[in-house]
């Protein structure tokens, strides 16, 4: 049986299907699953350890067995292994919380991008307007220009603000795309591409007459997400605070994609005048495509100030609407267990693999082994090596590492084998 | 009452006019065929009632409304829907999905339901699957609802286009050459396909062609299109018959030379 080298296969845990080279598979996938998590647990502090524990969420993801063991073995990892890492080493909880943020950033983006067909260059504007209304309250700011109210507001208004960021974020979208949703194609792309700029720059120079966003000094302190008295400010509390968003968002987005909604969005991707002609509303169609990415980009990046206890402009710029779209490219445009897949792979090379191996390299310097020019240290490489594995992606994968693959929902009814949905919750939990 | 009535459609493209002062009317539950020669405004018609250009001049009024300036959705919102010339399916949706979106004026649920996948939300979703698989047994794609539309056939995206347009049960249905690129048996199974479907879905049916045995056999009446004008209208035994269409179809000056000859040939074309 022809399989898709990353897709799972059957989930039905049939032994005709299997060749002894599925077995040895299988069985190798199994030991890595197991080894894995165990390794880490045990040395809780060794980045391999870290490295191989992620890998095997992947193998978990593949895995050619029932659904519900799959289910089963993610949320053991997810919920139960990497909280209890995470309680000790802070470093891997917080490159965990990175890797789902940017998750759910991407399968925001992978509506306007994947789904609908428009190419928006200028995410990080929304991600930014969310930071900053969360920003702006839970700080000493809004005592400059809010005439009633105690600033910062309590931790305990987290909550509220990531569906109050949300609705921002969405209503910037929507008063964007009104004017902009006319465009198509690179033109599109250029004005997102502007529109961020402009936001970005609004921010830089809000601090007169009227000290809003104190410009380019950026607010701090800001207040982190409590539970009325208990707050929650240590990496392991955001991690599980943004597993369960991204969990959320998952679900969400599915939701619209099996829908009339997310079936008007690949049409108009598809072929819009078509589209048009079957009486999909497309400006409608394309408006509510960019507020609910735009909200989804509000509502992290309300988690990202919290978490960063500081925000300023420069945390938004261009590149980071960049990297937010070749998690997309890189994982598969349009498909949404494949963009998740496309942050973690981004996030690990980024945040741990060129640290890594950086500072691996510098203390064998130091201590005299190698004698390493600086401007060789391969942190420095970041984008030089995103760029190749773009190019890279271009020639052998372009449809991304885990390509949109359509489903039918109701499968029973078809006469469909219920297969490669399971996939989907699975990997729903990558992280 | 006409179903469609158009009355001095203008339409033009720089220095062309490609639709010059066109008046057309069509009844309920007709079979109505526009043919004329290439470049001769059959699809630009087409694409004016759809809604896809600006009207220069004249109006459109289908079933008491008008369209005449009308978007593409607002349009199908009457319940008009066709195909095109070059096959324009969504390539990388499945089949079922293709039907699914012309079920989209149809489906009522709201985002909220949507997002929470409320029971009536997947009971509609349902209840639209069954009328996909029906439309889908109608077409004879019965077992393909689960391949991508560019992964089937030339012949079966034909038909899939056909119950895609479907899908939004239409008043009126209209054809942009349904016959083109199949073979003499398949044009006649077309043929049939198209009576069985205006009797079936009670829907009125208008279609541009250039195959003259399909247009001749089925059509109620024809409409002759020529450099934008309307040259002819009639029965088929009319068009047949007219001597402007004939010379449309043959060339002008090759008609002047030899008058006799001319018809003959003319017989052999409309045959």
């Amino acid at each position: 049986m022809a399989q898709h080298p990353l897709r799972p296969g059957p989930a039905a845990f049939d032994g005709k299907t299997f060749a002894v080279k599925d077995w040895i598979v299988l069985g190798l996938m199994a030991v890595v699953i197991l080894a894995a998590p165990l390794w880490l647990m045990a040395d809780k502090g060794n980045s391999v350890a870290f490295i191989a524990f992620l890998a095997s969420l992947l193998c978990v993801y593949r895995l050619r067995v029932p659904a519900w063991l799959r289910l089963l073995l993610a949320v053991v990892d997810l919920a139960v292994v990497m909280p209890l890492v995470g309680a000790s080493s802070g470093t891997f909880a917080h490159v965990a919380t990175v890797i789902c943020m940017y998750g759910v950033l991407a399968l925001g983006l992978n509506i306007v991008v994947g789904f609908t067909g428009l190419l928006n260059l200028g995410y990080a504007a929304f991600y930014a307007v969310g930071a900053y209304t969360y920003a702006i309250f839970a700080s000493t700011q809004a005592r400059n220009f809010m005439p009633f109210g105690v600033y910062p507001l309590s931790g305990n208004w987290f909550w509220l603000f990531l569906l109050l960021a949300m609705l921002v974020s969405g209503f910037v979208g929507f008063l964007l795309g009104l004017p902009v949703l006319r465009l198509k194609g690179d033109y599109l792309a250029v004005v997102t591409l502007g529109f961020a700029e402009i936001i970005r720059l609004l921010f830089n120079n809000l601090s007169k007459p009227v000290n809003i966003t104190n410009g380019p000094m950026g607010i701090t302190p800001i207040q982190p997400p409590m539970i009325f008295s208990l707050r929650l400010d240590k990496p392991v509390h955001y991690y599980v605070i943004v597993l369960a968003l991204l969990l959320l968002t998952f679900v969400v987005v599915r939701n619209l994609q099996n829908s009339r909604i997310g079936r008007a969005w690949v049409a108009i991707r598809e072929d819009e005048l078509v589209a048009r002609t079957m009486g999909v509303p497309v400006v409608r169609m394309k408006l509510l495509a960019f507020s609910i990415a735009a909200g989804l980009a509000g509502m992290m990046g309300v988690v990202f100030a919290a978490m960063q206890s500081y925000v300023d402009p420069t945390s938004f710029t261009f590149m980071e609407s960049i990297v937010i779209l070749c998690m997309v490219i890189l994982g598969g445009t349009g498909s949404m267990t494949g963009v998740i897949i496309g942050a973690l792979a981004v996030i690990v090379l980024q945040l741990q693999i060129l640290k890594d191996a950086s500072s691996y390299l510098t203390s064998l310097t130091t201590a005299g082994i190698l004698n390493l020019p600086s401007w060789l240290n391969p942190a420095k490489y970041e984008r030089l090596i995103f760029g190749l594995i773009l190019v890279l992606m271009c020639i052998f994968r372009p449809n991304g590492l885990i390509p949109e693959k359509r489903v039918l929902q109701i499968k029973e009814k078809l006469g469909l084998k219920p297969k490669a949905d399971a996939g989907g919750n699975a990997a729903s939990k990558e992280g | 009452m006409a179903l469609l009535e158009v009355k001095g459609l203008t339409k033009t493209f720089g220095g062309l006019t490609a639709i010059n002062s066109v008046d057309f009317s069509m009844e309920e539950h007709q079979i109505v065929s526009v043919i004329g020669p290439n470049g001769a405004g059959k699809t630009t018609f087409f694409n004016m009632i759809s809604g896809y250009y600006p009207v220069d001049s004249g109006t459109i009024t289908f079933d008491g409304h008008s369209l005449t300036k009308l978007t593409p959705e607002k349009v199908a919102a009457y319940r008009i829907a066709r195909t095109f010339q070059n096959i324009r399916l969504f390539q990388n949706m499945l089949v079922a999905e293709n039907i699914l979106v012309g079920f989209y004026m149809n489906l009522k649920a709201g985002i909220g339901d949507i997002i929470l996948r409320l029971p009536r939300m997947r009971a509609e979703e349902r209840a639209a699957y069954d009328k996909v698989m029906e439309l889908l047994s109608y077409v004879g794609l019965a077992g393909k609802e689960g391949e991508l539309a560019k992964n089937l056939s030339y012949g079966q995206q034909r038909r899939l286009e056909i119950a895609r347009a479907l899908a939004i049960a239409p008043k009126l249905l209209m054809l942009d050459e349904p016959a083109a690129g199949l073979n003499p048996r398949e044009t006649e199974e077309m043929k049939q396909f198209i009576l069985r479907l205006r009797d079936d879905m009670n829907t009125t049916i208008l279609l541009i062609e250039h195959d003259m045995k399909l247009v001749m056999g089925l059509s109620d009446r024809i409409t002759v299109l020529n450099y934008g004008e309307k040259i002819a209208e009639g029965t088929p035994e009319e068009i047949r018959g007219n001597e402007q269409v004939v010379r449309a179809y043959l060339g002008v000056e090759e008609a002047d030379d030899e008058e006799d000859g001319g018809d003959a040939a003319a017989g052999e074309v409309l045959a």
